[in-house]
């Protein structure tokens, strides 16, 4: 006589279609050309990114485009031990909030090519591009960010310049 | 005021398929898990009320008086239909991929509905009160999927 039964396996799936929208849409068009595009709000200047149509703070809609460079500063991270399910990225890997210059929110990447006990707030990095013939309409364009050798930046000035805008 | 200013229209709006998934692994408790390991063994076991009414599948407490449940009783295989909902169009991820109907089914020795798909080919195979039979999966595991679905009883002798 086999085991009793005490555990079973019940995965739940969703299968849906995703359908970018109008600012979304510009985005992943900009990335497809090596381009990282975000949006500044009319009222309170502050450039988002990705651009969503709308500024989260103020409510309102935004419409100005601005291309954004690929460097930019790391703020929070986690580096990550346990592998995620269905991720191709192997542990341990740094799972990390990247404000790129010019950007006034943060974005969420990847950072490799660092060793872990020299990750720290403030780290300066770079995009890491895939070549360009493999660019498709995704964020993936880019790989990971890479440390810059740039002195590092205070992150609580610029906490305090994003709090106070 | 604000102006849409929609895309350009040469192209089509970008989409793409995304599938969720959560492979969720959950303990059955002592009820459902025995219950399913007399699946496994093509044994289809209910529980019994203080009152002595006979639930399947088994619960560990009387959803009419909340009382903890008692013994453990095997039900027969077979039983009869009590109501149903005719499938012309199965989705993906239900358990026949030809029409069929979704029944509470009321097995021999039980007190309650068992839901279930029934195999019946045509909508007009269906009847309230009909008999069917359960079909067992080729392989049995301990799930729900080990009961394939119901079919037709065609010995309609038994009381």
């Amino acid at each position: 006589m086999s085991e009793p039964i005490t555990q079973i396996v019940t995965p739940t799936s969703l299968d849906y279609t995703f359908t970018a929208g109008g600012a979304t849409e510009r985005f992943l068009r900009g990335l497809k050309d090596g381009k990282i595009l975000g949006q500044r709000c009319p009222k309170c200047q502050l450039v988002i990114v990705p651009a969503r149509g709308a500024c989260a703070r103020c409510g309102v809609p935004t419409e100005d485009d601005v291309e954004l460079a690929d460097t930019g500063t790391m703020t929070t991270y986690t580096i990550v031990h346990i592998p995620v399910p269905g991720s191709d990225v192997k542990p341990p890997f740094v799972a990390a909030t990247i404000f790129l210059d010019g950007a006034d929110i943060g974005l969420f990447h990847l950072v490799h090519e660092v060793s872990l006990d020299k990750i720290r707030p403030g780290m300066r990095v770079k995009a890491s591009w895939k070549p360009q013939e493999d660019w498709g309409f995704s964020l993936t364009n880019i790989r990971y960010f890479v440390p810059l050798d740039e002195p590092d930046v205070d992150v609580t000035e610029l906490e305090r310049r994003i709090a106070h805008a | 005021m604000f102006q849409y200013r929609p895309m350009p229209a040469e192209h089509e709006p970008l989409h793409a398929s995304f599938t969720l998934e959560y492979a969720y692994t959950r303990s059955t408790g002592p009820v459902v898990g025995r219950f399913l390991t007399g699946l496994r063994d093509r044994r289809i076991e209910g529980v019994k009320t203080r009152e002595g009414r006979v639930l399947v599948p088994p619960a560990e407490y009387d959803p009419e008086t909340g009382e903890a449940t008692e013994d453990f009783v095997e039900v027969g295989s077979a039983g009869v239909v009590q109501t149903w909902s005719w499938v012309a169009e199965p989705l993906p991820k239900h358990p026949l991929q030809r029409p069929f109907a979704w029944a509470l089914i009321q097995l021999d020795g039980a007190d309650t509905g068992f839901l279930h798909a029934v195999d019946a080919g045509d909508e007009s195979q269906m009847s309230t009160g009909m008999r069917v039979r359960v079909r067992w999966a080729e392989e049995t595991k301990g799930f729900i999927t080990d009961i394939a679905c119901f079919e037709p009883d065609s010995n309609e002798a038994r009381a």
